[in-house]
Parts: structure tokens; sequence; C-alpha cells
């Protein structure tokens, strides 16, 4: 589903933030990235419906090529559903109406059609009763399952998370796992950044641990949290479960 | 000094104040603002396009603009559109623009500068994670403008865009070079007339100022609402 080969990214000539990043993520898996902080996980993710363009390499998002300067990006970017670390909610729209705009005017779906598909979606992350508010009424667990519905509302064939949960207060945090892991078993394709070992543990089939721009490791869920293969990897889980 | 005033001089030139010269003040100041916005978001847009040249050719009209009196753009492009309007259409005689037309088109021009600082300002202060959001949802770079970004920068901006209005309101007042019979202009046709310049002077300071009040009044109302949104 996403295929990403020797990507390398350069911020300037002497500052390359990704360094030959080669990884699948196959049709109905869960990828979990994590690594320490400015390692190049929110790059690489965004590379992958080219937020960020990149200098070298290829990545095919079901077949298509996204740093073909020929890809029709809005179209192919409708298809991949992406949810941000600070939600991101458009604040001058309704939530209902947030959940409306691109299925009208990247879809063309009719209004009618997509305030009922926006219901339903309101409805599945349990936040009907709110349709009607703006997003800074909302709490901020409330606003990100707001965010997941969002990009729900396009029938993506993949999700991307950044970090969906690390701007949350944490009594805020469980509620938005929740929704993710409710969609990894219902079989999407989603490929998370998040530090929550708790989740990867859950529902991941596989986790990617990145260092200085690099891969360092790629491994099976088990594989990973049994013994990882590099000290690094092994550093920085030693680090994170211990807290 | 006051004993021998006149005040029943208003009072009789009312109508003709407020129906002839009110309007057309009026008229003016909204379709300038108006036009005004719409030229100083294109010219805002082309600033942050990110196209070298585009938001050069912007950046060295605003500052020509806003390095202008007023007045004297006003006098100099009344004299000089009908000679731009015949070199561009190839006429054989200078176009005729009424003076109406004409100051339009000046205070436009002349506001566009002015709302496109504003409107950038406004589009600047818009955190870079919301077009980001608005494209991943598959929006084009102008539905996202038009969707997302705009709507925000109008919204966050309108205390300071009817602030720049109301001094637009009073600025309309200098198309009297062009003997326009504006709201100052009509004021100031009827005390040369009945020679009451005291009275009809003072009596359109106290109009200018009293508008000016009120809209200064409802532009802080308005921001306590936009604040208790956010
Ligand atoms: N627009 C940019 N220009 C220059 N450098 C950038 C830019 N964006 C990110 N960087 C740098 O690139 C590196 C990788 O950033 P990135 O955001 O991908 O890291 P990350 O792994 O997501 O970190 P975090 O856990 O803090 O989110 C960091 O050193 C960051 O400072
Ligand atoms: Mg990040």
């Amino acid at each position: 589903m996403i295929e990403i080969s020797h990507v390398n990214k350069w911020y300037s000539p002497t500052f390359q933030v990704l360094t030959d990043c080669t990884t699948n993520v196959t049709k109905g898996e869960v990828v979990v990235v994590c690594g320490p902080s400015g390692s190049g996980k929110s790059t690489l993710i965004k590379c992958v419906n080219a937020l960020e363009p990149f200098q070298s390499g290829d990545i095919l998002v079901d077949g298509t090529k996204v740093n073909d300067p020929k890809t029709d990006l809005p179209k192919l970017r409708s298809r991949v559903g992406m949810v941000f670390q600070h939600f991101e909610l458009f604040p001058h729209l309704k939530i209902i109406d947030n959940l409306c705009l691109a299925q009208e005017k990247v879809l063309g779906r009719g209004h009618d059609k997509a305030q009922t598909k926006g219901m339903q979606l309101l409805e599945r992350v349990g936040l009907k009763e709110q349709a009607q508010k703006f997003p800074a009424q909302l709490s901020g667990g409330q606003q990100q399952r707001v965010a997941i519905a969002r990009a729900l509302a396009m029938d993506p064939i993949v999700m991307l998370f950044d970090e969906p949960t690390s701007a949350l207060d944490p009594e805020m945090v469980s509620e938005v796992l929740d929704v993710m892991v409710d969609l990894a078993r219902e079989g999407m394709t989603m490929m998370v950044v998040t530090h929550e070992m708790g989740f990867a543990r859950k529902v991941a089939n596989r986790v990617i641990f990145m260092d200085r721009g690099e891969i360092v490791e790629d491994a099976a869920k088990d594989d990973f949290f049994g013994k990882p293969r590099s000290d690094r990897a092994q550093k920085f889980l030693s680090k994170i479960l211990s807290h | 000094m006051f004993g021998n005033l006149d005040f029943d001089v208003i009072r009789r030139a009312l109508p003709y104040l407020f129906y002839e010269g009110m309007t057309f003040t009026l008229t003016l100041t909204g379709l300038a603002a108006l036009g005004g916005l719409i030229f100083g978001t294109a010219l805002a847009l082309m600033r942050l396009s990110g196209l070298k040249l585009l938001g050069r050719i912007a950046g060295v009209y605003v500052d020509f603009m806003r390095s202008l009196p007023l007045v004297l753009v006003i006098f100099w492009f009344y004299f000089l559109v009908p000679y731009i309007g015949q070199w561009v259409t190839g006429a054989a005689r200078p176009i005729s623009v009424g003076a109406f037309a004409s100051s339009l088109i000046t205070f436009i021009m002349f506001e566009a500068a002015y709302f496109s600082e504003i409107m950038r300002a406004g589009i600047q202060s818009i955190s870079r994670g919301q077009p980001a959001a608005a494209s991943a949802l598959g929006l084009t770079y102008a539905q996202t403008m038009r969707y997302v970004v705009l709507p925000q920068a109008f919204r966050n901006m309108l205390p300071v865009l009817i602030t720049q209005t109301i001094v637009l309101f009073q600025d309309t007042s200098l198309v009297y070079v062009l003997s326009i019979t504006d709201f100052l202009g009509a004021a100031s046709k009827v005390a040369q007339r009945d020679g009451r310049l005291v009275e009809m002077y003072l009596f359109a300071a106290i109009v200018y100022f009293t508008i000016s009040c009120i809209a200064s009044y409802g532009v802080r109302r308005l921001q306590a609402r936009i604040a208790i949104i956010r």
C-alpha cells in the first residue's frame, strides 16, 4: 500500500534529515514509527502524502508515485487520511462543517450526503452531540477524535498519524487511542508515529525505530519488543518503558 | 461671537446634506472598502505566493501607494485617467470618466495598499498546520485559501479592517479637490452660498465625529466577541 524506497531529504545542503529510508506498509497492516525527538519521524510521514518534498528515492501509495510531477496530488491526498499532533481542526467552522468541507469540495459529494456521512462518523467517535459546536468549545481529546472522523469522512485507503496523543492531557489519551485501536482492528492500513508503546503492543504488526534520519530498526512487533537488535533502539525502549 | 449664529441654516440644508452628500460619501466608502479589500487581498496573496516576480510587483506597488499623499493621487488620477483610457483603447480623444468613477478607482487602488498589509498580517498569523491540514484533505491551493486561510485571516483582522474603513470614511472628504458633492462638499457649498461657514463646518465636524465614534465603539464590541470564540 505504501512503498518507501531509498528516500533522501535535505532541508539545506548541509542538513540531511532523511537518509536512505526504505520500508513498506502492506494493506491492512499497522506500522508504528518511534524514535527520539528530531529523528525525522514527522518528516518521513509527511513525505508519504507529499506535504514535504524529498530530493531522491521514491514513494508509492497504492501504486501511485507521489514524487512524480504528473501525479494529481490533491486527488492522491484525498485518499490518504492524516491526523496531526495539534489536531488542526478549522476553527472558523462548526464540527460538522469541518467534516463536510473536503467531502463537498474535493469529492464533490452533495451537502446532504456529506452531512449524513459526517454525522455517522461523529456518532462513531462518540461526539454526535457536539456537531453544532466550534472546535474551541471541545476538549483536546474530543478535537482529536473529530480530526480522525474528518479524515475518515474521505473514505481513505490508508491513515497516517503524527503523534496524535502527544499534545493531549494524560487523561484524554485513552479516548483517542481507543478510536485508533478500533480502526486498526477493522483492518485499516495505518502508519502511526507515536511513543504509546501500549498501543503498539496491542495492534501494531511492525515497529520502525528511527534515529538521526535513518530507519535503524524495522521489525515485527514481537521481535522489536522481545529484543531489539540495535543498541540505540534498546536504549530508547528502556527509557520510554521506564516512564 | 456665537450671538449671531444661525443654526436654522443647517435644518434647511439637511435634506441636501444627507440625501446628496452623505449618500455619496457612504456609497464611495462602501464600494472603495469592498474593492480595496478584494484588490488588497489579491496583492497580499501575490506577496505571499513565493513567486519572486509577482511578490516584487505587489511590494513595489504597495510601497509606492503608501508613500504618496492621498490628495495628490486623487488629483493626478482624475486628470490622468482620461489619457490612460485613451491610450489603452486607442481612442481619438481622452476618455471622459465621471468624477465618481475616477474617485472610486483612486480610492480602491489607494486603500488596496493598506488593506493588503492588513490581510498579509492576517494570513501570516495563521499557523502553518492549517494549510497543511487542508492540503492533506485534498484541497487545492486555491481551495485552501478560499475556504480555510482567508476566512480566518479576514475574521481575525476584521476589527483592523473596520478601523481602516473608518479612516477611509474620513478620507473620502478629500474628493473636494474635484469639486464633488460629498457630505463635506455639500456642507461647504451651503456654507459658501449662505455665508454660514462656522455653522456648516461645525455641523460637518460633529457628523463625522459621531459616525466615526459609533463605528469605533462597534469595533470594540466586535473585538470582545471574537476573543470569546477563539
Ligand atoms: N522546515 C524545516 N526546516 C529545517 N529543518 C527542519 C524543518 N522541519 C524540521 N526540521 C528539522 O528536521 C529534523 C527532523 O524533524 P522532524 O519533525 O521530522 O522530527 P521528529 O522525529 O518528528 O521529532 P519530534 O518527535 O520532535 O516530533 C529536526 O532536527 C528538525 O529540527
Ligand atoms: Mg514530529
